[in-house]
Parts: structure tokens; C-alpha cells; sequence
């Protein structure tokens, strides 16, 4: 029998300890595809991830502030409550993924691993800035997303790693996600983004999908709305929106391929920044600018 | 690539299966080992929804599980759904709608409407739309589709 499933994480962590070279399955939604236009085979053994309820459970921590999420939480459950309230730019990209089946099977933990530069979560994940456990039978290190997601489908993941877990600061502040397809279901992002307010430290971060090889931060936009804020009132001016729209397709290096142009994901993603900063904060018609 | 044995429990009955490959979906080996042909395959990328059926309650395309995974859950395809002969008031109302032409894409349907009624008893047509969105159908157009939905909310809320 060479495909594993494992009932706890020690097992599945020393499964893949013998076995570096297998293959992890957790929803199947990515790697199935794959099996089946036959671009991928599995040649060594393969581990189930879906039934080991370490990383099928999140938990919330009021002290610190912090939600884990195992790995193998899916979107359905990510959708629902107290999750979507704790978390709700997590729930909203959720809801953009797939169809009901495709919700219901895939995961957080295999959208990180697939690290697709259109992968609905990842820019909620960069924008909280998530840390991520990573286990191996020789021990685990905790990374940051932006560490873990190094290229176009492309981890820093090492053979005999696996994601356990994703630890996510709970934040004051609205927080959203929002992505541009060809129709309004099941459609994977021509560009998306995720904006999170943090009204504490008077921060606002976004992160940015499929306009570049990885998701990406706009450290500019991020400085030039952070300070145009006026955060007693929570108050923005238009102009410091549109400005804040042209500073994120600045930030943006898409490639034009089969789903669409470089130059109209650039247009797009500095349109739904600028809808997103303009749902986070009321814009003070009446003031200078 | 090694031979596969395991055993699946479809339906409330055990399926041994024999020879599958490494990587077998669950959609293959229920039609071409288990001689349930009532799951159908379209895409085998999880776009069309023809081929979902139930596992542990949830909801799935099952040209996207890997087979051997499924040991040990409760697999419900569209041969598990009602007796043959006595339709389930989903099954009926397709039938009494006319959102049954080719029938390619029915039985997917079958179970995601199931799946969204439990869920949701009184959903709204645009509900219906966004949840049943992951199963096509080239030929209704979809409007006897919502209709039999929601003669199904309607009966059952009339029987409550
Ligand atoms: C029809 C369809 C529509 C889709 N629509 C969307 C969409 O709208 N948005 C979107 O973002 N994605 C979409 N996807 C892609 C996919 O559903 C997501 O990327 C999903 O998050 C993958 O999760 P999974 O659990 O199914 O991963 P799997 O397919 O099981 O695994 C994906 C990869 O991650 C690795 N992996 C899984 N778990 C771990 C782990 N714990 N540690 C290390 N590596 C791991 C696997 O080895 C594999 O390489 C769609 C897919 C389909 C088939
Ligand atoms: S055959 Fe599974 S979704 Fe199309
Ligand atoms: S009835 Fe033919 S595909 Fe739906």
C-alpha cells in the first residue's frame, strides 16, 4: 500500500520522515488536477493529509491576539463563524474560491503549497503578515508568508517539510479582499487584492495577487494612505485614494497571458485597491483635495 | 506503479477494490471497479460537477479524490440517493420541471441540490445560482433547474 493516511500529525511527520520524496495530498484540488492530465504522477508514496485533526482545527487566542489555522482547514470552514468574524477578509476571499465542491475539499494549507501567484488566500495571508509553522521529523521553524512564497509556484518548503499551521494576528480595523475574474463564479483571479486596516498601530497593509510571480506588498501605498488618514475621524480624501490606486498598479509587474494583459491586470488591481481603501475608510468629500 | 487494494464503503455497503493505480480517483474506481456508473465524468478538473457525491457529509467532485484516501468514509453517490423506483422529491421535481434533457449533468445535480437543501431550506434564486455553481449543464439553461429547487423548498416547507 503506498498511499498513507495518517490519523495524527506525529504520524504523518514520520511517514514523510522515511519517505522525503512523497507526495502530500490534502483537498486533491490542485495535485488532482494535475494526476489527471497526467502531468504529475505519483511514483513514491503518497500521504493523505485529510484526516489528521491537528491540522484540521484552528484555535483562537484571546490573550495574544491570534487565530492558527491547521493547514488542512478548508474554505467552507474558514467561511463560517466565529472564524469569518475574527478573520474576515479570509472568509470573503474563501467565498470567491471555486464552487461549493471545490470550497469544501480544498484547503489553506494546499493553496500555500500549490504558492499559485492567483491563490485566493495568499494575499490575505501577506497582508496580516502570517507566520507559518513548518514541521520535519528533525523539528519545525516558524517563517514568514513572505519567506515561504518565493516564486511562481514556488515554496522554500525542503523535502521532509510540511505546513502545520498559520498564525494570524486578530486586528482592529476593516479588513477586505476583492478580485477581478472573467464572470462571478468559479473563476480563478486576472487580479485580486486584500486590504487590512490595523486602527492600533494607524497602519494599512495590501497585498496583491496575480500581477507578479508571488503575492506582493506595496510598501509605497502603504505609506503615502497610512499617512493620509485622519484617524480620529477615519476620514479620507478622494484624492488620496486615487493616488493611493495609481501608487498600487505602480507597485504591480504582471505578465500578459492567456487570462489577460499585463497592462489591464495593472489598471485593474489599482482599481480594486482604491474600492477596497474607499469600502475601509469614508472618504471626506468636503476636504482639501 | 504498484497495485492498490482497499476496501471502500459506498452506499452503506463495502466495496473491495482491486488493481487500482497509484493516483486513481475516486470518480474512476466507483464507475470502472465498483460498476456504479451513475457518478459521470466530464472534465476531471472539478469544473463541471457532474461526478459529485458525498463523502462524510461534504460535498465533493470526485475526479478530485484520490481514491485510496476514501477508506474508511461514508461515500454516498447518486446510486445511494433514493431506491430505484421511488424517486427522492429532489429526483421528482426534476422530472416535474423539465430540468432534465440529455440527463449528462443530472446526477451531480442531484446531489448538490440535496447538499444545498439540507443546508439552506428556503435558499433565494440567486443562492441557488452561486451554490450549484461548480455543476454545468449544456442544455437547460438552468431556469427549470432553480424551478424544481424551489418546488422542492416550497413542498417541504408546506410539509413542516
Ligand atoms: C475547479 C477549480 C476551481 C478553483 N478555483 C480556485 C479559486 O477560485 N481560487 C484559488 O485560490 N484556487 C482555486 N483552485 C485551486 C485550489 O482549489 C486551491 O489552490 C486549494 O487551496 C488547494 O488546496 P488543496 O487542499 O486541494 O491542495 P492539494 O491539491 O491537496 O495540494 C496542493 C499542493 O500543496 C501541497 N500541500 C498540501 N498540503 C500541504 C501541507 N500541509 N504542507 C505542505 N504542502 C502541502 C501538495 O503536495 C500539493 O503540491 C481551484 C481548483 C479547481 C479544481
Ligand atoms: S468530472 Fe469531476 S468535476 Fe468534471
Ligand atoms: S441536461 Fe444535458 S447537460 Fe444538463
Amino acid at each position: 500500500m503506498t498511499v498513507s493516511v495518517p490519523h495524527s500529525l506525529d504520524d504523518a511527520v514520520r511517514l514523510l520522515g522515511e519517505h522525503p520524496d512523497a507526495m502530500l495530498l490534502a483537498g486533491g484540488t490542485d495535485a488532482m488536477v494535475e494526476i489527471n492530465d497526467g502531468h504529475r504522477r505519483p511514483n513514491a508514496m503518497v500521504i493523505a493529509l485529510n484526516r489528521v485533526p491537528d491540522l484540521r482545527s484552528w484555535r483562537h487566542d484571546p490573550v495574544s491576539g491570534t487565530v492558527t489555522i491547521g493547514a488542512g482547514v478548508t474554505y467552507t470552514e474558514l467561511m463560517q463563524e466565529p472564524l469569518a468574524e475574527l478573520l474576515p477578509a479570509l472568509a470573503e476571499a474563501s467565498r470567491t474560491v471555486g464552487s461549493p465542491q471545490i470550497r469544501n475539499a480544498g484547503t489553506l494549507g494546499g493553496n500555500l503549497g500549490t504558492c499559485s501567484p492567483a491563490g485566493d488566500g495568499l494575499p490575505v495571508l501577506s497582508a496580516l503578515d502570517a507566520e507559518i509553522r513548518i514541521v520535519s521529523s528533525s523539528g519545525e521553524r516558524t517563517i514568514s508568508v513572505h519567506d515561504l512564497m518565493v516564486g511562481v509556484k514556488q515554496t522554500s518548503l525542503l523535502p521532509g517539510e510540511l505546513i502545520a499551521e498559520i498564525d494570524l494576528k486578530v486586528r482592529a480595523g476593516w479588513q477586505g479582499y476583492a478580485k477581478v475574474g472573467v464572470r462571478n463564479a468559479m473563476v480563478i483571479a486576472v487580479a485580486s487584492a486584500c486590504l487590512a486596516v490595523d486602527s492600533e498601530q494607524r497602519r494599512v497593509s495590501i497585498a496583491l495577487g496575480s500581477v507578479g510571480p508571488t503575492v506582493l506588498r506595496c510598501a509605497d501605498a502603504e505609506q503615502q494612505l497610512s499617512n493620509a488618514v485622519d484617524w480620529t475621524s477615519g476620514a479620507v480624501s478622494p484624492d488620496a485614494i486615487r493616488e493611493f490606486g495609481t501608487l498600487v498598479s505602480a507597485a504591480s509587474t504582471p505578465i500578459t497571458d492567456h487570462r489577460s494583459t499585463a497592462e489591464y491586470r495593472s489598471h485593474a488591481v489599482g482599481v480594486l485597491g482604491a474600492r477596497l481603501a474607499r469600502r475601509a475608510f469614508a472618504t471626506s468629500e468636503g476636504a482639501a483635495g | 506503479m504498484s497495485n492498490q487494494f482497499f476496501t471502500l464503503r459506498v452506499n452503506g455497503a463495502d466495496h473491495e477494490i482491486a488493481d487500482s493505480w497509484l493516483g486513481e480517483s475516486l470518480l474512476d474506481v466507483l464507475r470502472d471497479r465498483a460498476g456504479l456508473m451513475g457518478s459521470k465524468g466530464a472534465c476531471t478538473q472539478g469544473e463541471c460537477g457532474s461526478c459529485s457525491v458525498m463523502v462524510d457529509d461534504s460535498l465533493v467532485c470526485s475526479c478530485l479524490v484520490m481514491a485510496a484516501t476514501a477508506v474508511d468514509q461514508e461515500i454516498v453517490t447518486i446510486e445511494g440517493v433514493a431506491p430505484i423506483g421511488a424517486p427522492s422529491d429532489v429526483q421528482q421535481a426534476f422530472v416535474d420541471a423539465g430540468a432534465v434533457q440529455c440527463g449528462f449533468c443530472t446526477p451531480g445535480l442531484i446531489m448538490a441540490v440535496h447538499d444545498l437543501l439540507d443546508r439552506t431550506s428556503e435558499p433565494t434564486d440567486t443562492e441557488i445560482r452561486e451554490e450549484l455553481a461548480g455543476n454545468v449543464c449544456r442544455c437547460t439553461g438552468y431556469g427549470r433547474i432553480i424551478e424544481a429547487v424551489q418546488q422542492v423548498a416550497v413542498q417541504r416547507g408546506g410539509a413542516k
